[in-house]
């Protein structure tokens, strides 16, 4: 029997406020443990939680860009259950009216083509602590538990089982993430947990209705990871259903290091959040007059630039779709081209040499040492002939190195180009004279040898000299020369 | 409505609170008395009426995006019956 995978997701943004959701405290990732805690997050009686401003502009950013439906008024409850890692005993969160419902998001997987990965859901919530179990300075008997994450502002997607294979998964995050950050409500770091992916996954006889009983995969931490934790499940699944067994539900974690699942340690009782709602914070009201207010300030979508970089700086459909892949490249690249003339030059070093330089560094453009400034004055340099093509990517080499002004670079290494053409001409007679067995080969015909005459300038010159003006040059002097030896004949 | 005994063990154990049989028993009476009287809404036709969540009628006041430091982490721990390398420390809660 053939069995198709039927697999819906729930993703978790962190939202890039400043403060919590619910406190002023700071939302910031990776400060010392309890440094980013008040009353509030610590769950201390007869505190009141204030609602962050942003946190909504960031959820109709979002809301907006999926399509969704906006709920006019939605619902704040509590989600309630023990754990060290919240204070409270209860989560904050949203459940029967759920701030945004109904959208989509356009996937495009290679081979398979274009397809529509319904939202069932978009919802407000706060995220809980941390707490570390197996970390070296943890004792055997004791849980260690940081409150700093707890109340970080979170918006969880949940998507309708709408995929039908990993790869199809692996696109919707990719579209996610580049999105998010587009929105520039997250910053999409998977490794840092900043997007978090869970799958529900079961499968079923191709062909039937029906669906299969289901698993939850956690701890997938990277795309490929969850990709990779998918097909192992499918695997998995395939082989219990072949030997006519059966699915158990449950929730598994992904192994990163032993690329398996394993189930996750856990008392096996059916949840029971005993949902209701949150009395101390009133529903959230989007009133037309803001959401029109959201609509005008909605930032430019991936789609929207990659048209307008074809428009305005007449680039291929190709380049605009390689610059606008991921934001911070897109602005680069703008930045770039903004004081150049030749659009297109600027585009062919961002997606050559700084894309090149971003995979070698392995790091975000930000990084870089070279700045969209000091790509334009190296493309000024190169438009106005002050230097040359070899020299400017050896310009660029250094100014990726030590972030050193170009210019500088330029003007301490003497790399001005040379377009004098009476210093070139008296140089090209220089090496003329000093080479007679190749000059007179050359002009009996083996032309090959211009190269030659080309290579002997520019290494006389340290490759400074205006190649075009070297080779109009040489070819006057080479011709000067062939009448001179058929005059002397 | 009413409870059952596995209903209000079940009940304690959500609230991770333990008691006795005897106790638990007298709950279930007692719980199941709580409501019966409840029941007496029921006598009203609430058929049109929505839900009330909340007395007021408004929206929810909102708070700009503004971070305010507010506890140092020996203040946030003072009160912890435990506390270990700035974390708070508790019981092992998995393996
Ligand atoms: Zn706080």
């Amino acid at each position: 029997m053939i069995y198709e995978p039927v697999i819906g997701l729930e993703v978790h943004i962190q939202l890039l406020t400043q403060s919590k959701i619910f406190c002023s405290c700071s939302a910031k990732f990776g400060a010392s443990p309890n440094s980013q805690v008040c009353p509030v997050c610590l769950g201390m009686p007869g505190v009141l939680p204030v609602l962050n401003k942003k946190v909504i502009e960031f959820a109709l950013r979002l809301a907006l860009a999926t399509n969704c439906q906006i709920n006019h008024r939605s619902i704040i409850e509590r989600k309630n259950y023990f754990y060290p890692d919240l204070p409270k005993g209860y989560q904050i969160s949203q459940y029967e009216l759920p701030f945004c419902e109904h959208g989509f998001v356009d996937i495009y997987v290679e081979g398979l083509g274009a397809k529509k990965i319904g939202l069932t859901r978009i919802h407000l919530e706060e995220d809980a602590g941390k707490s570390m179990h197996s970390e070296s300075y943890v004792a055997r008997d004791e849980s260690l538990v940081d409150v700093n994450r707890c109340g970080v502002p979170l918006l969880e997607i949940v998507s309708d089982p709408d995929f039908r294979s990993p790869r199809e998964v692996s696109a919707y995050l990719t579209k996610l993430r580049q999105l998010v950050r587009y929105l520039g409500i997250c910053d999409g770091n998977m490794e840092e947990g900043s997007l978090r992916c869970d799958a529900n996954i079961s499968l079923r006889p191709v062909g039937q209705q029906q669906l299969g009983v289901k698993t939850e995969l956690k701890n997938m931490n990277s795309i490929s990871a969850v990709e990779k934790a998918l097909e192992y499940e499918i695997r998995r699944q395939t082989a219990i259903l072949h030997d006519g067994g059966k699915i158990k539900q449950q929730t598994l974690l992904w192994n990163s290091n032993k690329s398996v699942v394993e189930p996750m340690r856990s008392k096996e009782f059916a949840h029971d959040y005993r949902y209701f709602p949150e009395p101390d914070l009133l529903p959230v009201i989007i009133t037309a007059a803001r959401l029109e207010q959201a609509k005008s300030a909605m930032p430019e979508l991936p789609q929207a630039k990659r048209t307008r970089f074809i428009e305005q700086y007449k680039l291929p459909e190709y380049d605009a779709q390689v610059l606008t892949e991921d934001l911070e490249i897109a602005d680069f690249f703008e930045q770039a081209a903004a004081g150049v003339q030749d659009k297109k030059s600027a585009s062919n070093w961002v997606m050559g040499e700084v894309m090149r330089a971003l995979n070698e560094q392995g790091c975000s453009i930000k990084n870089l040492r070279i700045t969209p400034q000091h790509l334009a004055d190296i493309l000024v340099m190169l438009e106005q002939h002050k230097i040359n093509l070899k020299i400017g990517k050896a310009v660029f080499e250094e100014c990726l190195q030590t972030g050193e002004n170009p210019a500088e670079i330029v003007a301490k290494k003497g790399l001005h180009q040379i377009s004098d053409s009476s210093a070139i001409e008296t140089l090209i007679d220089k090496i003329l004279d000093n080479n007679p067995a190749e000059l007179s080969s050359y002009l009996e015909g083996k032309e090959k040898l211009f190269g030659f005459f080309i290579g002997q300038i520019m290494k006389e010159t340290q490759g400074k000299a205006n190649p075009k003006t070297v080779n109009e040059l040489l070819k006057q002097k080479l011709r000067q020369r062939q009448e001179t030896t058929i005059n002397i004949n | 409505m009413s409870v059952t005994l596995a209903d209000v063990e079940n009940i304690a154990r959500l609230a991770k609170l333990s008691f006795s049989k005897e106790e638990m028993i007298t709950f279930t009476g007692q719980f199941n008395q709580i409501l019966q009287y409840m029941e007496k809404l029921n006598e009203l036709d609430t058929e049109n009426v929505e839900p009330t969540f909340h007395v007021l009628d408004s929206g929810n006041p909102l708070r700009d995006d503004v971070q305010q430091t507010w506890l140092t982490p020996e203040q946030a721990l003072a009160n912890a019956p435990k506390a270990k390398n700035g974390f708070f420390s508790v019981p092992k809660m998995i393996g």
